[in-house]
């Protein structure tokens, strides 16, 4: 093995990547080096970065698919310099999208003929997915305010706190205003009573989640499209809905068919579904599918002659991968109804062991529902000496990942630990997690012994000599002590910087630390 | 091998994909299936519909890229499964991110300090760069005219006409004016002058595009800004500039770096190029880069708290993939400033090639300019007898997908032809494509003689088509063929066929 000083010339110079002098040399991290290196060393570099980065199947705080059959990865490879948008160039893969589409409208329950196509097109994920509903939703109303002669310029949309931050882009970026409905302790839901009360006549929408972020839980849309109807009739506003199914739209209809929230109930006039989710396709696809070609007004949609045929296309992204598109349709056709009805059926079951297992530690107070996605969310029964956060970075050695977040108002006093159930996590793995968890309980057990008894000592001393600082005087007053010792002033300290801290994170849209 | 009838039980079931009951069935395609079926055969089913489609690198409509080397692929496969956006998971790959970012900047002369962090962000493609920056554009503009007490209800952008359909949507659906400057016949671009006449008191920003997709012409920014910069002096209106650079940012600064149209000039304030363009990564990643802090309004910035750290984030897109953040990585620490320019100089190489090899013919007239994207642009000098269009045809049955259109208003009548160059079109396939286009210009030259015969016997009866009171039957087919590819092509280009 030749130890190459030579500078770079081609790739022949390096014979052995390790002992390479690109290896020993400090990368540029902020200008590009102004010569090439070998595609050797650059493959070996950036996988040694990358090797300190999580591990996708072990991080339990994400609903995206970490797993795929290899036959699967072979169409993705196959595809990947396939660029979607030139349907001209790959009639077949648009195909497949438009069959995609049909197959999520039809599972949804869409209107439609036999031989009618449905309205819907495929995403980067459901954010794209959400912004092209709301988009949808606010172009209608804004036309049927027009029409009247009346104002459009304060449109709103009504969802509940537990909505997740795309919905917040939503408003930002285009303008809406964003009326929440807040959650109380003990129900982490949009209420469909307090939703509907919301609704006024520059609601464009009212937005329900089918699948939680926080818990799982699913909202109940057919309550909320009874009491929406009974508003509409009476104000004659004409709301309508959109079931943010990111979740849930790929677990619903396979474990209660006879749960009444899609396209079922007349006032639901779009859904959005993550293919990345429970549609069991990698990060990169989400779909957007509307009731009938008139909740999609026309001028939004650009249309584009191919193959002397007009395809219809409203998206905001241009240019992407197929592999994902094509990845999708190979789930669907791969495992149909039956498949996805098993690998919902297995996540559910390990769900329910997992929650079992937590339960029986006694420590433990199960936040999530059992009809939901499956998933487990928990919290401590007793955190006053620990809480959840610390439970969360101590699973982190055991290699697990489990994120812990608070609950947004008005129940930010509650805190959760969440773990996401997926395909791949087997139940060997939901065993080996209970074993941790408990672990870790005992291990901070043992810690605050440690803090306790210095304080029990402190307080002694202290109320031996009680002395109020910077003036004399007798001891204690009202049998508090006014010196505060070093151990306790650390321990103010610390908890009001966590407090501080946990604050600015949910202040500041924490919610993206959750999704 | 057995022929299997049996019911579906498990895979097992499938000795042979091919004598399996599935591909004798006909899949459902507008509903799921009930059962599952082997994942051999969905692969196997899938894969033979793929067959029909084109073949990616034979695709010359196309700027973005077709090919990687093989290491790149590997990363891209490892990182397949990781979500982007869990940046608290994969901190690796967000500091990917970040760095690409600020290389990307100091190769467009961003103004920052040796140990400044970049402002800019990674998106999907330069759709949603452009729609970031606008909304940028359009909240400054907004904040501004506040302050002051103006009405905000009539923002406008300014562009030439030559723009790409995702300005038309960033338009339409953020309710912003697109006010465009026409072409004409022989200046494709939009025209620096009639630019800043246009700009009025609700103008958010004027839009040039350095690289215009219909010739890869690069628009004369410097011109550009210093009349926008006069303008500006008179009204004090401040408007801005951005850069579409989607296909010339990776361009210009290796075989132009003396072309100032980056944050060299003053009015620049953000500019976009695309990655899985001439950033030679795959489709599905873009860059948006500002100038500094104060052209984005921190109102639109959502900041996540990851590793104790502030990380602001503002994309339209959520969860998306890794691999392409990566690969963007990979080419740059692979390719270096040295690397990135040869791969430029080979595809202008190639492009002189191929488009010497079409001017030898005599017959066709290029469009497109030397400096520029590596594209060759070209029309007929007579397409009387045929046109641009009928050449994309025949071409097809040689293999090769080559583009034809019309130029937007008001050049409608020119028809071209267009080429990409990308750093997988070898000199051989220049070479190859030239011969290919003489044998089809051969075969159209064979035709007509046919057309002209019907003609000629219809024109026996002369006089009485002359005076233009019967027309015959193929001239009738002619007109209306012709009528109706005009008035498809004229939708096409309001939206998208040319990209």
């Amino acid at each position: 093995m030749v130890l190459s000083k030579m500078s770079s010339q081609s790739d022949v110079s390096v014979h052995s990547t390790f002992a390479s002098r690109y290896v020993r040399e400090s990368l540029p991290r902020y200008r590009m080096p102004e010569t090439s290196i070998p595609k050797d060393a650059a493959f070996q570099i950036i996988n040694d970065e990358l090797m300190l980065d999580g591990r996708p199947r072990l991080n339990l705080a994400s609903f995206v698919t970490t797993w795929m059959e290899p036959e699967c990865d072979k169409l993705i490879m196959d595809s990947l310099n396939k660029n979607y948008v030139d349907m001209d160039e790959y009639p077949v893969t648009t195909e497949l999208q438009n069959r995609c589409v049909n197959m999520i409208a039809h599972l949804f329950n869409a209107p439609l003929g036999d031989s009618e196509a449905a309205v819907g097109v495929g995403t980067v994920g459901s954010s794209e997915a959400i912004m092209l509903a709301g988009l949808a939703f606010k172009r209608k109303w804004q036309n049927k305010r027009k029409a009247l002669g009346l104002p459009t310029d304060n449109p709103n949309i009504v969802t509940g706190a537990n909505v997740q931050v795309c919905w917040e882009k939503f408003a930002r970026y285009f303008e809406v205003e964003l009326k929440e409905v807040k959650l109380t302790e003990g129900y982490y839901v949009m209420d469909p009573e307090k939703a509907v009360e919301m609704v006024d006549e520059n609601t464009i929408c009212v937005a329900a989640i089918l699948g939680s972020t926080l818990n799982g839980e699913f909202e109940d849309v057919k309550k909320l499209n009874d009491l929406l109807t009974e508003k509409n009739r009476a104000t004659g506003w004409d709301t309508p809905i959109h079931v943010d199914a990111a979740s849930g739209g790929f677990i619903a209809p396979f474990l209660w068919p006879d749960l009444e929230w899609d396209f079922r109930l007349p006032l639901v006039k779009s859904i959005n579904v993550s293919g990345h989710k429970y549609g069991l396709v990698y990060a990169g696809v989400g779909w957007a599918i509307w009731r009938s070609k008139d909740d999609l007004p026309d001028e939004l949609i650009f249309h584009i002659n191919y193959l002397g045929a007009d395809q219809p296309t409203f998206t905001l992204n241009f240019s992407k991968g197929s592999s994902q598109i094509i990845a999708q349709y190979y789930q669907l056709i791969r495992l149909g109804h039956e498949g996805y009805r098993n690998v919902m059926e297995n996540c559910h079951e390990n769900a329910m062991f997992l929650k079992e297992g937590l339960e029986k530690t006694g420590r433990f107070e199960i936040v999530s529902k059992e009809i939901g996605v499956p998933l487990v969310a928990f919290s401590l029964k007793d955190n006053s000496q620990h809480d959840e956060f610390q439970i969360a970075e101590m699973l982190r050695t055991y290699g697990w990942i489990v994120p812990a977040y608070t609950m947004p108002a008005d129940a930010q006093h509650i805190t959760v630990l969440r773990v996401v159930i997926r395909e791949d996590f087997s139940r060997t793995l939901a065993e080996r997690l209970v074993l941790d968890v408990s672990k870790v309980l005992h291990e901070l057990d043992t810690l605050p012994v440690r803090l306790h008894g210095k304080v029990a000592v402190v307080e002694g001393e202290a109320a031996a000599a009680a002395v109020i600082a910077g003036e004399g005087g007798s001891g204690s007053v009202n049998g508090t002590f006014l010196k505060k010792t070093e151990i306790e002033t650390q321990r103010e300290i610390t908890t009001y910087w966590k407090n501080f801290v946990a604050n600015k994170k949910k202040l500041k849209n924490n919610k993206n630390t959750i999704c």
